[in-house]
This record gives structure tokens, sequence and C-alpha cells, in this order.
């Protein structure tokens, strides 16, 4: 088995559905998510907030930075991600076309490493 | 063999030829992945090149090859011994080749298995093309960059990417599901095709043809069918590509200049692929599940029965395109039935529909273009549409070809 990352590629400044629309799109994710913890694949999985939430920490280089903000300007942000444990690629492609369907968004797929022996 | 040991020796090159693909496909499986088993049948070759007889070789020189191979990986994972390679070896002594495979459905040849890998749809197209080329025809890498006039570090390196996503993201080894095969299947086609093409008009170049991708062609097209009998687009394939190659010595004059259908010299013309050809699209038609591939063969068996001097029916191949248009309405293929469309209604509604198609980086859309000028007596407009062609035109016989059709004008 392997784990994949499904990653929801999201314009956060793009209008969110609304009522009813937002509500039908909340069920559709909802019944994503009850299959795939029906299935047994599910790691984890969630929707994030806003990227002007986010703050960038870096101790890389010794001395620690603070920065407001996501770490990557671009439109496009991670949404939200699921992690599932699944056979294979073909069988993350088809999830991630069930996913896409139900959240709205294009979806990432990538495998995660193997965990090292030791 | 292309390159490496044994370029002499005809017996074991003709071998490799044939044997190549499935031995690195069934090692794939046995093995769990292409990498060891490319370098383990590439041993086995060399052994057999040091070993073998030209004039006697093993009565199975295949099963030999694979068995010498599989032995060799053996060995070699368990001299190396690093975690992977026990891991490897666990795979390979628990994972028996004699096993029937766990697939669904009736296909158990390894090479099919390896065909859907190679033409995944996670993969590059570009790297779709030089793994199959790779894997199954046994090309080398500089061929295959040479006949897509790639560098070759360049080649090398998108099919060692390919290699790795397919081991990192676990493209699964295997054919799809029955739900998933005529979508997977089209691709793989796909890939096909797109490797006769390449070999039918080389993208770039001093010669007109690549023969070695429209062999390979041919021949993956004759795998599918053997494998898959019941899939009537990989039969209408196989019989497009067969008329196709049929006309293939005529298309070239003894010059190496480029030579079109209508002025061909039909004694040229290949008769045995014909008549298997237009026995396939017999074939398609009685099935009666018509598919692109099957349309576009039944096209070219009517161009086909020009073959002994009689009038091309145009009538049949307008219909057939009109068919074409149904099933997959491009504005290709509705280019091409405009030009079958100027052998009944004349140049001057045939140019009308070619007006309106939104081409315009599409060579052949010029091409078209300018010839309707021409019969239309329009030959200012027609220069223009030649220079516009030529401009898009990167093969040297071809250039040629419509530079001295446009200085006939």
């Amino acid at each position: 088995m392997t784990q994949y990352m499904l990653s929801v590629i999201h314009d956060p400044d793009q209008a969110m559905p609304e009522g009813d629309d937002l509500m039908q799109l909340f069920a559709d994710v909802d019944a994503v998510n009850q299959d795939i913890k029906a299935a047994g694949q599910w790691v984890f999985g969630g929707g994030l907030e806003h990227p002007n939430s986010a703050t960038v920490v870096n101790s890389a280089g010794g001395k620690v930075t603070v920065t407001d903000g996501p770490y990557v300007e671009t439109k496009e942000q991670l949404g939200g991600f699921w992690v599932v444990e699944l056979p294979d690629l073909d069988a993350a492609l088809k999830l991630a076309e069930r996913a896409s369907a139900a959240c709205r968004n294009a979806i990432e797929v990538r495998p995660f490493q193997p965990e090292p022996e030791i | 063999m292309a390159s490496g040991a044994g370029t002499s020796n005809d017996a074991i090159a003709r071998v490799f030829r044939e044997e190549y693909g499935r031995c690195v496909s069934t090692l794939t499986r046995v093995l769990g992945d292409i990498t060891l088993a490319e370098d383990a049948v590439a041993e086995a070759f060399a052994v057999a090149v040091s070993n073998w007889d030209p004039d006697d070789l093993p009565p199975n020189p295949g099963g030999w090859i694979t068995t010498t191979a599989r032995r060799r990986a053996i060995d070699r994972l368990r001299r190396e011994a690093t975690r992977d390679a026990r891991h490897a070896e666990a795979a390979l002594l628990h994972g028996n080749d004699d096993e029937p495979p766990e697939e669904v459905g009736p296909v158990q040849d390894d090479r099919l298995r390896m065909l859907f890998t190679c033409c995944h749809p996670a993969l590059a197209p570009e790297a779709r093309v030089a793994l199959t080329l790779r894997l199954l025809g046994g090309l080398e890498t500089p061929d295959i960059a040479r006949a897509f006039l790639v560098p070759e570090p360049t080649l090398a390196q998108r099919i060692v990417r390919a290699k790795k996503k397919i081991a990192e993201a676990r493209i699964p080894y295997r054919v799809p599901v029955d739900a998933d095969l005529p979508e997977r299947l089209a691709g793989v086609l796909a890939v096909v095709y797109l490797i006769y093409n390449a070999g039918h008009t080389s993208p770039s170049g001093d010669s007109l043809h690549r023969v070695e991708l429209c062999d390979e062609a041919v021949r993956l097209a004759r795998l599918l069918v053997e494998l898959m009998p019941d899939e009537p687009e990989a039969v209408g394939l196989l019989a497009l590509l067969l008329l196709l190659e049929s006309r293939r010595p005529a298309r070239t004059a003894a010059d190496g200049s480029l030579v079109l259908l209508p002025d061909q010299d039909r004694s040229l013309w290949r008769g045995d692929l014909i008549s298997e050809g237009q026995s396939l699209v017999r074939a398609c038609l009685r099935r009666n599940r018509p598919g692109p591939y099957q349309i576009q063969a039944a096209i070219n068996a009517v161009h086909a029965d020009t073959v002994d001097g009689s009038p091309t029916d145009w009538r049949s191949i307008v219909v057939l395109y009109d068919q074409l248009m149904a099933v997959a309405p491009t504005p290709v293929v509705a280019l091409n039935r405009a030009v079958a469309l100027a052998e009944l209604d004349g140049p001057n509604v045939a140019l009308a529909e070619i007006e309106r198609l939104d081409l315009p980086d599409y060579q052949p859309h010029w091409v078209a273009r300018a010839e309707m000028l021409v019969r239309c007596g329009r030959p200012v407009e027609a220069r223009a549409a030649f220079d516009h062609a030529l401009s898009l035109t990167e093969n040297a016989v071809e250039h040629a070809y419509l530079t001295r059709r446009r200085a006939e004008i």
C-alpha cells in the first residue's frame, strides 16, 4: 500500500458557492470522506483557512525569521488535502476524480516516500 | 541490436528485435522493477552474444534469454546485500512467474501490461512514446532521440524520469479492468499512431520517412490485435497502418522527393499489405462497432481500390468522412473532408470549408488552402498560402516539394 496526498488546488479569492450550492458542496465532500473511511483508506484530511492566516517560520539557517502570509505568493494555494492509503496510482486517480468533482477544484495527486526502515 | 555487442551478429540481432519486449515485460512482472528487468535482459543478451553459435540458436531463444536474465538478476540481488535488494529478492522468491496472474479479464501477456504502463495517462505524452519504443521495441535511446530529433540527453532524461514516476507513484503493472479499458486502450492506440506518423512524415530532417518508426508502429499494432483480437479499434488501427504502409514505396521518387497520392505509381503499391488491410476493414464492417481508426482505415481502403487504375470513389470517401466527423469532430478531420469534397463539388466549395477552419499553425491546412486557391485560379493568394505552409515545414523533402509546387503556379 502507498500513501497519497490529494491536494485541493484552490484560488482563495475566487467567490465560494453560496446557499444551497454551498450546502451541496459540503454534502458532496462529506460523502467522499465517509466512503474513504468506510473503505479503510483514510489517514487524515481537512480544509485549510484562507492563506492570509498563514505564518512562515524559518530557522533552517540558524537564525529564526517569522513572516506573515503564505510562503509562495501564487494565485492558487493549497485549500485542503486528504492523505489516503491506496494500492496504486490508478486507485488514487480514481478517488481524485471523485474528490475533484465534490470540492469543485483541481486535485494534485502525489505519493509519499516510503517510510525508511530503521 | 542497434548498438553495443552483437551489431555484426544478424541472428542474435533478430532475436533481440523479436524477443526484447517480451523478455523485459516478463522480467518486470517477476522483479517488480523496470530498470532491474532491463539490466538483467541486457546482461542475458551479452551472455548470448558470447555463447551462442549464430548458425545453431537455442530452440526457444526468448525463453533462454528470460531464464538467463532471471538467474542473473537473482545472483545480482544476492551479491548486493542492501536492504532494497533483500526486499526485491524476497519479492522474487515469493512471486513465482508460473503462477497465474491475478488480473481480471482474459489477457495475460506481459507485453500488454507493459504497453498499458508505458502509455499511462499520468505520464507525459512524449514520455509514453519514448518508453514504448524503448521497452517494447527494444530501440536504443540514441536511435529514439535521432528519430524524434531530440537531443540524446533530453530523451534519456525523459525515460529515466518516467521510469522513476512509475516506481514512485506506483503506476500499476496490469491491464486495466473492463470499465476503464476503452479509454485506456484509446491512449495506447494513440501512442502507436503517433509513432507511425512520426515515421511516415518525419517532423524534420532530410528524409521523408523514418522507416524504423513505421516498422515499429506496425509491429505494435499487430501485437495489440494478437493480444486483444476483440477490440475493433485495435484492428482498425492495424488496418489503417497497413494501408498507409502499402503506399509508402510510391510516396518518394527515385531522387527522394515527395509524390502525393494522385501522382503515385500504383505498381509500386504493396499488394500484400493492401489485401491484408482491406480484409481487416471488411472484418470491422461485419462487426459493425465503428470508431475513428476503423473509419480512417475504410477511407484508405477506398483509395487502395485504385491500385488497378480504376478512378477514386470520392462519394464513398466523403460519406466516410461524414461518419468520421460524427465520431471525431475535429478541425483536422473537417480539413480532410473538405479536400475530398473538392473532388465532388469543386474547389470553390472546398475552399469555403477550409477557410472556416481554425487551424492557424497546422501545416497541412495551409497546403490544402494553397492547392484549392491554385485550382480556383487565384495565384497571388495561393503563393501566399504556400509561403505560410513553407514557414511551418521543417522536413527538407516536404519543403522541396512545396517550393516546387509554388514555382509551378
